[in-house]
C-alpha cells in the first residue's frame, strides 16, 4: 500500500486532448494468474511451450467463429474518429491507448499470417511477426481497455474495439497468460456462487443484519429473503450489493421497493452473483457456466421471473445474451420483461401508482447521473429506444426536486467509462483507473462548480466502486457517489397496504 | 514476495497480504502496519480481532454494515460507521484492515 507513484491529472474546465506521450503506460498491466486461478476455467496454468502456434490457432478459430472480427480486422481505414474518443487515451496520453492502435497490436498480427500481402510482403503492409515482445504489449494493452465502446459510437465502420480486446484477452488465456483479478473471480463463481466469495451463511448472517438495521432505522419489517421456493420474484444483483457501500444502500432499496409493492421476492445462494466476468475475457463457455447458474436457481425455487439488480455489464449478459447463452426462459411468466432490469421494475410501480415517493428526502441532495457504459451502448430498458437513458432519469427525478445532467457528449451513448470496468477493478491498475477517470471527472466537476450538484447516483457495482476509489485522488468525497435505489429507497413513502 | 520478522518468513502475495492465515500473529500486523506508517491503537486491534473472529467462523471478510455494527457494539455508537474506520485505515477498511489481519484481499466489484 505504498503511497502514489503518478500523478493524478489536472481537471480542466474546458477537456484538452493532450499530445502524444509514446509508452507513458507501457509500465502498466495487472498481475498475472497463477495456475490455480486458471484451472477452473479450463485454461493452461502458464505459457505453453508452442504458444506461438496456439495462439495463432487460436486467431483463426475465432475468425471464423465471430464474423464480427473478421470484418473489425479489415475495415478500419485509419480515419482517426476514434483516437480521441477513449478516456484512457485522454487520461494517459498513451497512444496505444487510441483505439485503432490498440486494435492494431492484433491486425498486424492478423496481417501477417491471415492476409495474402501480409505472409508476403509484410513490410509494406504494416504486418508484424507474433513474437514474446508482441504478446506482452498485448497484455499490458488488452488490460488498458474497459471494453466500454464509447470509441465504437464515432467509428464509421462500427468497429468494436471491445470485440477486439475479448479476443486478445481470450488468446491469451488460451496460451497460458491469464489476468489474476478476472480469473480468480470466476473461480470464486464456480466454487461458491459470487465473485466476492461469500458462502451461504455469511450472506444469510449479512442479509438478517440488514433486516435488523432497517427496522431499527424506519420501523418497518422490510425482509431480505434468501432461497425462498415459491416467491414470485428472484433478484440476482451483484454480490457488491451485499458487501460494500454505497452499494447496499441500493440493494436496501430495492428491498423496501419490494416490500412496499408487496411483491414476494427471493435472493439466491447459488445464483448469489449478477456480474459475469466471462464477458470481460471474452470466454463464451465461462460466460455460459456463470450465467447458468441463475437460470439453475430460478427453476430450482420456481419463480416467475427474474430481476437484474444494479450492475452495467450484468444487464448487458442478461439482456444481451442470456436468451441463446443458457435460455429459452418460457418457464417465467411471458407478462413481463424477460429478464426484468430493477429500474425497469421500479419505473412500472411508480407509473401505475403502487409507489409512492416523497422526494422532499432528498432535499440534501442535487444529483446527476452517470450512465455505466454496458447499459447505455449494449442493452435498453423499458419498450422504447433510449428507455435505458429515459428510465433511470425518470426515478432519480422522481426521488429527487433536483437533478441535473453533466454535458452532452459525456453521457447517453456518448458515456465515458467509469474508468474501471471491463475486468479493470483491481489495485494494480490503480494509476490507469484514476487516469482513465479524467473526462467524467471532468464534466462531474463542471456540474458540481456550476450547479452546485453534491451527488452522482449510478447503476453499476463497478462504477460505484471505482469512483468511491478514484475520486479522493481529484479531491472529491469518496461519498458522493451513491446508488439509484438508495435515493429511492430513503424517498420511498411507507404507506398501509 | 515474503515478510521478515525477526529472522521469521511469512510468505505473501503481490500485494502483501498473507498467502497463509495460519502464519497470522500479531508481530504480522504490527509489522504490516509499520510499513504503511500506521500506528496500531487499541481500536484497531478492535477491528482487527473482530475481522479474524468473523472470518474463523464465515471463511469471508464481513461485510461493511457487519462490520460497522460490531465496531458501532463495542465502542460506541459514534464509531459504528465507516466514516470512522476510513480514519483508521485510510486504505479502505475492508482491505488495509483484513491485510493487517492476515486474511485474504476480498475480490469482486469491491
Amino acid at each position: 500500500m505504498a503511497k502514489s507513484e503518478f500523478e493524478t491529472p489536472e481537471i480542466k474546465r474546458i477537456p484538452e486532448i493532450p499530445p502524444v506521450r509514446i509508452g507513458s503506460m507501457a509500465h502498466s498491466q495487472p498481475f498475472r494468474a497463477k495456475p490455480e486461478h486458471q484451472a477452473p476455467l479450463g485454461f493452461p496454468g502458464e505459457l505453453v511451450d508452442d504458444w506461438k502456434q496456439v495462439a495463432l490457432d487460436k486467431m483463426g478459430e475465432l475468425l471464423g467463429k465471430y464474423r464480427s472480427l473478421q470484418v473489425f480486422m479489415d475495415a478500419c481505414v485509419k480515419c482517426g474518429a476514434c483516437t480521441d474518443k477513449c478516456h484512457y487515451y485522454l487520461g494517459t496520453s498513451d497512444p496505444k491507448n487510441m483505439p485503432v492502435a490498440r486494435q492494431d497490436l492484433m491486425r498486424s498480427v492478423y496481417r501477417r499470417y491471415f492476409t495474402v500481402a501480409g505472409k508476403y510482403l509484410p513490410k509494406l503492409v504494416g504486418a508484424v511477426d507474433l513474437t514474446e515482445e508482441v504478446v506482452e504489449d498485448w497484455y499490458r494493452y488488452y488490460h488498458q481497455c474497459s471494453e466500454c465502446r464509447r470509441c465504437s459510437v464515432y467509428c464509421p465502420y462500427g468497429i468494436d474495439t471491445a470485440e477486439i480486446t475479448m479476443a486478445g484477452r481470450e488468446i491469451l488465456d488460451a496460451i497460458g497468460v491469464g489476468q489474476k483479478y478476472a480469473n480468480e473471480i470466476i473461480g470464486k463463481v464456480f466454487k461458491i456462487g459470487n465473485n466476492l466469495g461469500l458462502p451461504e451463511p455469511a450472506l444469510k448472517d449479512t442479509l438478517e443484519g440488514l433486516e435488523e438495521e432497517v427496522e431499527e432505522d424506519i420501523e418497518v419489517p422490510v425482509k431480505f429473503p434468501l432461497d425462498e421456493a415459491g416467491a414470485d420474484v428472484l433478484l440476482v444483483t451483484p454480490s457488491a450489493d451485499f458487501f460494500a457501500e454505497p452499494h447496499v444502500d441500493g440493494l436496501i432499496g430495492y428491498a423496501k421497493v419490494f416490500h412496499q409493492a408487496g411483491i414476494s421476492w427471493t435472493l439466491s445462494s447459488h445464483a448469489s452473483e449478477a456480474a459475469n466476468f466471462g464477458l470481460f475475457i471474452g470466454s463464451y463457455q465461462n460466460m455460459q457456466k456463470v450465467a447458468m447458474r441463475i437460470r439453475e436457481a430460478a427453476l430450482e425455487l420456481g419463480v416467475k421471473r427474474i430481476v437484474v439488480g444494479e450492475c452495467g455489464h450484468a444487464w448487458r449478459v442478461a439482456y444481451s445474451f442470456w436468451n441463446t447463452l443458457v435460455g429459452p426462459f418460457d418457464f417465467l411468466d411471458p407478462n413481463y420483461p424477460v429478464p426484468q432490469h430493477i429500474c425497469e421494475f421500479t419505473h412500472d410501480l411508480l407509473k401505475r401508482g403502487a409507489l409512492r415517493l416523497d422526494p422532499s428526502a432528498n432535499d440534501d441532495k442535487v444529483v446527476t447521473f452517470h450512465d455505466s457504459c454496458n447499459v447505455s451502448r449494449a442493452s435498453r430498458m423499458g419498450d422504447f429506444p433510449g428507455g435505458q437513458f429515459v428510465i433511470p432519469r425518470e426515478l432519480i427525478r422522481a426521488a429527487c426536486n433536483r437533478f441535473v445532467d453533466m454535458e452532452p457528449g459525456t453521457t447517453h451513448e456518448a458515456t465515458y467509462c467509469c474508468g474501471g470496468g471491463g475486468g479493470l477493478l483491481t489495485d494494480d491498475l490503480v494509476e490507469l483507473r484514476v487516469k482513465g477517470a479524467l473526462p467524467r471527472v471532468q464534466a462531474l466537476s463542471r456540474v458540481i462548480e456550476d450547479d452546485g450538484v453534491t451527488h452522482m447516483a449510478a447503476i453499476c457495482a463497478i462504477c460505484k466502486s471505482q469512483f468511491t476509489k478514484v475520486l479522493p485522488y481529484y479531491g472529491l468525497g469518496m461519498d458522493m457517489i451513491v446508488s439509484v435505489h438508495q435515493l429511492i429507497g430513503d424517498a420511498l413513502v411507507f404507506d398501509e397496504h | 514476495m515474503a515478510l521478515e520478522i525477526n529472522g521469521k518468513t511469512y510468505e505473501t502475495d503481490e500485494e502483501g497480504y498473507l498467502a497463509n492465515l495460519s502464519d497470522w500473529d500479531e508481530e504480522v500486523a504490527r509489522k504490516m502496519a509499520e510499513l504503511d506508517d500506521c500506528d496500531l491503537t487499541d481500536n484497531h486491534w478492535e477491528v482487527i480481532n473482530f475481522l479474524r473472529e468473523y472470518y474463523e467462523e464465515y471463511q469471508i471478510a464481513p461485510a461493511v454494515r457487519v462490520l460497522t455494527k460490531a465496531i458501532g457494539k463495542k465502542l460506541g455508537k459514534d464509531k459504528g460507521n465507516s466514516k470512522y474506520l476510513y480514519q483508521l485505515f485510510p486504505y479502505g477498511p475492508a482491505k488495509q484492515a483484513c491485510k493487517y489481519a492476515g486474511l485474504p484481499k476480498p475480490t469482486g466489484c469491491v
